[in-house]
């Protein structure tokens, strides 16, 4: 018998809600709104209620998949980043950097998203890069 | 040190005591309370093999809704006992919770804790004391029904504009329907599709709010976790306050404050209907 509070921040947005993962058990069961944060000061929104959802979803990727003659395959994470790395190399060679874009995400730290534009201009050498909130 | 501080010093050794002399004699398999977390309060779990932690046990300065925690643990342990640290708020719902089969009262200790004369008028709480207090002497009540009546004293058409611009604001986050501690069904009306569109804010004005609100009568304790939670500053306490004066003016039904009076939307008629377990 074990249950306990684990306060974290909301992975939706880059507003940094303070929730607090009830944890019974070992599984997590769900959220409330942290009170003490003075980001949402023991409010959510519908999203930061529901953050735990995904957790444990039978629709989330566990695996790395590439498509294989038209097909989503399930395959180890080295065979798949010397897939985008091979492939990216060619698309630059044949029609230049400026023909790769990348959208990074809010659901990543400002240190993954700073990383992610880095990786585009400097490696790329593009300045194609946005982020998800403006698709 | 003054004297606030020196009560609360007092309050929280005499729960410490109280909590680590019912989980050594086996009388309850765990409490549930505020624990210090770093050094915020977070809601936790107090049994026999974390008992080190009733160290950090803290009353906290803020409200979590630890009576809703309950039902969920008690769920999973339906024949343990369980002690349960209680402002009178949480007591008031605890009685509604265990009325409704939520909880059974044989299976729950509650701990009283006073809330500071603060908090209390933070709170304009309509009855700040709780049974089985650990220490100290409860609040002094300080109920202030001024938001109601200033609502009551406008015109029909002023009070029409004055909810759809409140209720216009919502985002329909459900924070309010999550944290209440007497919202406790399986299927809500709220997430019926075709009644409540998905995808849409604000939400149908006013049926959403107003369905709610039915719901709260007979069940609403008035401890104001709602309006605590509502991330636009809908001013939902002042609503189901009305909803709950209605009850009284028209059931005699203060939930919450009545342990043994039967709920009256749980009887319909001349009572065949009663819901049992």
């Amino acid at each position: 018998m074990h249950y306990e509070c684990i306060p974290t921040t909301c992975t939706y947005c880059g507003c940094g809600c303070l929730v607090v993962l009830q944890v019974l058990d070992g599984h997590l069961v769900g959220v409330l709104p942290g009170k003490t944060n003075p980001v949402n000061e023991g409010s959510l929104c519908i999203k930061g209620w529901t953050s735990h959802e995904f957790v444990y979803s039978e629709k989330r990727l566990k695996n790395p998949l590439v498509k294989k003659n038209g097909v989503f395959v399930e395959t180890s994470w080295e065979d798949a980043l010397d897939t985008v790395a091979r492939n990216l190399k060619k698309i630059k060679e044949e029609s230049g950097a400026d023909s790769i874009a990348a959208l990074a995400s809010a659901k990543c730290t400002n240190e993954e998203n700073y990383l992610m534009q880095k990786l585009m201009r400097a490696t790329i050498g593009t300045n194609n890069i946005d982020h998800c909130a403006r698709l | 040190m003054n004297r606030l501080a020196r009560e609360l010093v007092h309050r929280m050794e005499a729960l410490k005591n109280k909590v680590n002399e019912l989980l050594e004699s086996g009388g309850i398999a765990g409490f549930l309370g505020l624990r210090n977390f770093g050094t915020e309060p977070f809601p936790f779990l107090f049994t026999r093999d974390t008992a080190a932690e009733v160290d950090k046990i803290t009353t906290g300065a803020v409200r979590y809704p630890l009576s809703k925690i309950l039902i969920r643990i008690a769920a999973v342990y339906p024949d343990a006992i369980f002690g349960i640290m209680c402002r009178a708020c949480d007591e008031r719902a605890i009685i509604e919770l265990c009325k409704n089969s939520k909880l059974r009262s044989d299976k729950v200790i509650t701990i009283g804790i006073s809330c500071t004369d603060d908090l209390v008028q933070a709170c304009k709480c309509e009855n700040p004391q709780p049974s089985n207090l650990v220490s100290g002497e409860a609040g002094k009540k300080e109920f202030d029904r001024s938001d109601v009546q200033k609502i009551a004293s406008m015109t029909l058409e002023q009070r029409f504009d004055f909810w759809t611009e409140q209720l216009g604001k919502c985002i329909k986050c459900y924070g309010c329907r999550n944290i209440c501690p007497v919202c406790f069904c399986d299927v809500c009306t709220l997430e019926d599709q075709p009644l409540v569109k998905r995808g849409e804010i604000p939400p149908e004005l006013p049926s959403f709010h107003l369905t709610r609100a039915y719901h709260m009568a007979g069940r609403c304790v008035d401890c104001g976790l709602c309006e605590e939670a509502c991330p636009v500053d809908i001013p939902l306490r002042t609503l189901y306050r009305r909803v709950r004066e209605s009850v009284k003016e028209l059931l005699d039904y203060l939930p919450g404050e009545e342990r043994d009076k039967v709920p009256p939307i749980q009887v319909l008629g001349d009572g065949l209907f009663e819901i049992r377990d």
